[in-house]
């Protein structure tokens, strides 16, 4: 079913961004402004010893933990995480003082002359056979979970087959196109701050704390937002922090940009993971249990690496119907820039686990592993990983023999064979995967409790108010088109805009594909209450709270019941040819087709589909990050690659749609889902090419060649 | 070592009394306040820069003031006022081809710049003609059809 809200419109804000009128962060100019740039730790841990200023001309300021009036703790699930360092140094880029002043070639020259002394302190670098110290707790983690569904001996008794693989993956940049930035200014004793961000109540909540503040007096506004996709999730607060601290020393407006390099050093980025699986199998290809072993690099401070760590734990048995599970997952504290929020949030590393895994068991066993996936998938009324009920249809099997036929993939698979033989080096891959949609477990119903309000002037404009920020997904035109074809107005009576927290309800943060799902069901329901008690020329307000669908459960004690209320299911394929000689890959192809309920506008879908599968073939290609003795061997946009328009096929995508009923207009989540399957076809199109298996991501051509040479496993 | 320079920006002159190698970029930026022209690496990688140098496409973060002396320079905001942008506009409009925008107008200026040389480019060029411009949003499909179909609705113009 397709509705016609389906039916695409010009992107509100398009206009605007082409002709470079749009405001980001950094075309702010406020009266007096000063420019703040960040002195950097330089080991990855040490005592700090000794700070040595040099003399400041007038007008310039140091920042650091003297000047915090509040707690010098960004405000997050666990706080521990400074604004500015204090005793010791935990990563290389952690903050340690900010130098103030008018001129940035002045405060570059400032910073050059400071110099801090240090006393080493043995780092832990690597998530196995720590020796070091902890740096968090007794046990160096961050998050310490483990989660059983069904008896896992009943499996292991009925087990034929028993299959165990070891899979990697590597750290994966935002790179946003626009580096991160905030701009401070203290004006009659309130501090606002404006900012590149995705949640302007996680800053204003950080800003209040580190400040001591009463919640009135700090307000947040998002300015344009140049691409965000998690990187701009938890690191804006400890940026906002920071300059308020500044802004109120200087008694001037202070704005802190951060350069590229800068950001590609400090700030946060995709979780490594390392995931151990072993499947019990019987003898008709069943899968009677998995067990799951899930650890990921969490960084030195805790950011949000327990909920990370928990979508990655959830997904782990990927779309497979498992009645017996022991899945446990650690995050562990390394002193590394912290582990954050990107695309897909754990499910990325999850999900290339268990697809492999299954791959690799079918071929060890000696069947089909198509076929063994297929025998073994999910469907309605079956439970989740957290023995929650799968409610809605599940549309994987049409997916799959939709995607095989666009792509052609048994024919290529065939024929890629006899090409084989004369050294022709193709492959072709396919991906199964879902994502879980909104907030993991009680996020919604207990700690965000989404509000939205939406007010109607006398001229009967309609204002929509709500947090959740444009950051290049097209929040501004989805909203306005729900609000408008509930209300029945055209779409440019709507206003929507950016966030203002003074003027908005607290409606949650924009990230875990749950804007258009969760605050865009919100946005419906209130205009079709503002619509009821319409009056023309009359103002008026309505509001809206979330509230937790009737017959759905969860336990977070023992992380029991439905997980998400809705779920989004994909189906990828990616046909691949490697040059013989350097075993550098060609993309010829991507077919793919989601379930993503009702799409609120087909050509915004389309970008979130491009847009996402080109991030997760960049992650399973190119996009290398290595953490050397604490420091990134990439770190600048050089050394750091990701995909050019040169890299990149055509992508053939086509929707199936089982709405959710809770959805507006039968929506689901759309945006972190499009990355989580083209990473894990890419490889699998590699390893058919190749006739190898593949088990670390990104898959490197040097990785390749040296299989090739030696002729041993990957 | 300041020296004095003196270039055209978007059909205005401008003279400028200053560091021969400080940036154009920020000659643009924060002297003549043109800041549709953004900064998204500092190192001539992701093209969030581009402007035209008499014609010619430039990273404005790598270039110098003291190399545009007596030259022409074109910024997105000189641009949009021409018939060419407003077909390119409603083309990346049509294409979705817009999404976080920081990348658009320098990509803009790569799309017109190409044109200028090759009014008719096939899709292999118009990969390669953008392909120094970094958009971590769109997936870049979107913009090369955006292009081509401009270069089609555009004939004659270029």
């Amino acid at each position: 079913m397709r509705d016609s809200i389906s039916k695409p419109i010009t992107r509100v804000d398009a206009a605007d961004k082409l002709s470079g009128a749009a405001c980001y962060i950094g075309d702010m100019r406020l009266e007096d402004m000063l420019y703040a740039k960040t002195l950097r730790a330089a080991e990855p841990r040490a005592k700090l010893i000794s700070i040595e200023y040099p003399e400041l001309p007038e007008g310039y300021f140091v920042v650091d933990k003297r000047d915090v009036p509040g707690e010098n703790r960004v405000k997050m699930l666990i706080d521990d995480q400074p604004f500015f360092a204090e005793e010791v140094v935990n990563y290389i880029g952690e903050p340690i003082a900010l130098i103030v002043g008018k001129d940035k070639e002045v405060i570059n020259k400032l910073l050059e002359d400071i110099k801090v002394e240090y006393e080493r302190l043995q780092p832990i670098l690597c998530i196995d056979n720590i020796t070091a110290p902890p740096i968090y707790g007794e046990n160096d983690s961050f998050a310490d979970y483990s989660l059983n569904k069904g008896d896992l001996q009943k499996a292991r008794a009925g087990a034929a087959y028993v299959y165990e693989g070891i899979y990697e993956t590597g750290y994966q940049e935002q790179f946003y196109m626009e580096p991160q930035g905030v701009i401070a200014e203290f004006k009659e004793g309130k501090v606002s701050i404006y900012g590149s961000i995705q949640c302007p109540y996680y800053v204003k909540n950080a800003v209040v704390s580190c400040l001591g503040s009463a919640p009135e007096d700090v307000r947040i506004v998002q300015a344009a937002t140049g691409g965000a996709f998690g990187g701009k999730e938890d690191y804006p607060s400890l940026l906002a922090g920071q300059a308020a601290c500044a802004a109120i020393k200087a008694g001037k407006p202070v704005c802190l940009l951060l350069d590229r390099n800068e950001d590609l050093e400090a700030t946060t980025k995709r979780h490594p993971a390392k995931i151990t699986l072993k499947s019990y199998i019987d003898e008709s290809c069943r899968i009677l249990g998995l067990e799951a072993d899930i650890a990921l690099d969490a960084g030195a401070y805790a950011g949000i690496s327990g909920v990370v760590l928990q979508r990655a734990m959830f997904a782990a048995a990927g779309v497979y119907n498992i009645e017996n599970l022991s899945i446990r997952g650690k995050a562990i504290a390394t002193n590394k820039a912290v582990s954050g929020a990107f695309r897909g949030f754990g499910s990325p590393q999850a999900f290339f686990a268990i697809e492999m895994h299954m791959e690799h068991a079918a071929k060890a066993i000696g069947i089909d592993p198509l076929q063994y996936k297929l025998s073994n998938l999910v469907k309605q009324g079956d439970r989740s990983t957290t023995n929650g009920i799968l409610r809605d249809k599940i549309l994987l099997p049409e997916m799959v023999d939709r995607v095989l036929e666009m792509s052609g993939f048994t024919e290529k698979r065939k024929s890629f064979k006899t090409e084989r033989a004369v050294g022709a080096l193709k492959g072709i891959g396919l991906s199964m995967f879902f994502h879980g949609c909104g907030f993991t477990g009680n996020g919604e119903q207990d700690h965000i409790k989404a509000k939205v309000r939406l007010t109607k002037d006398i001229h009967d404009r309609v204002e929509i108010l709500i947090a959740n920020v444009e950051m290049g997904q097209g929040v501004q035109t989805t909203m306005r088109k729900i609000a408008a074809a509930a209300m029945e107005l055209p779409i440019d009576s709507i206003i929507f805009a950016n966030p203002d927290t003074d003027r908005v309800p607290d409606s949650g943060p924009t990230v875990a594909s749950r804007t258009t799902v969760i605050v865009g069901k919100l946005v419906y329901d209130a205009a079709l209450k503002l619509k009821e008690k319409w009056q023309a020329g009359a103002a008026s307000e309505v509001e809206e709270q979330y509230k937790y669908p009737q017959g759905f459960e969860w336990d977070n004690d023992s992380f029991s019941g439905d997980a998400y209320t809705n779920y989004s299911w994909g189906v990828n394929a990616v046909e691949v040819e490697l040059d013989p000689i350097t075993y550098e890959s060609t993309i010829k192809g991507v077919w793919t087709v989601f379930d993503i309920g009702n799409p609120i506008d087909d050509r915004l879908v389309r970008g979130q589909i491009d847009g996402g599968i080109v991030q997760g073939l960049g992650y399973a290609s190119m996009e290398v990050m290595e953490n050397l003795q604490g420091r990134f061997r990439q770190r600048t946009s050089t050394d750091y690659i990701i995909p050019t328009a040169m890299d990149i096929p055509e992508i053939k995508s086509e929707l199936m749609c089982e709405p959710f009923k809770y959805g507006p207009y039968g929506a689901k989540g759309l945006g972190e889902l499009t990355l989580v399957g083209a990473p894990i076809a890419y490889a699998l199109a590699v390893e058919n090419a190749l006739s190898i298996n593949i088990d670390t991501l990104p898959v490197r051509p040097e990785h390749l060649m040296e299989v090739a040479a030696d002729g041993n496993g990957y | 070592m300041a020296m004095d320079i003196s270039f055209v920006v978007n059909g205005k002159r401008v003279n400028i009394y200053g560091n021969p190698t400080a940036r154009l970029l920020d000659a643009l930026r924060d002297y003549c306040g043109l800041t549709g022209v953004k900064e998204g690496c500092g190192e001539g990688e992701c093209g969030a820069c581009s402007v035209l140098v008499d014609g010619k496409l430039v990273n404005s973060c790598i270039y110098p003031i003291a190399k545009v002396e007596g030259k022409e320079v074109l910024t997105i905001e000189g641009f949009r006022g021409t018939e060419k942008y407003e077909v390119l506009k409603e083309s990346f409009e049509a294409a979705g081809a817009v999404q976080c925008g920081f990348c658009s107008p320098g990509m803009l200026m790569a799309a017109e710049s190409l044109l200028r040389e090759n009014p008719k480019p096939d899709e292999v060029q118009v990969r390669e003609a953008i392909s120094g411009n970094l958009c971590r949003c769109t997936g870049y499909n979107t913009i090369v059809e955006a292009v081509l179909d401009a270069s089609i609705r555009g004939e004659g113009l270029w």
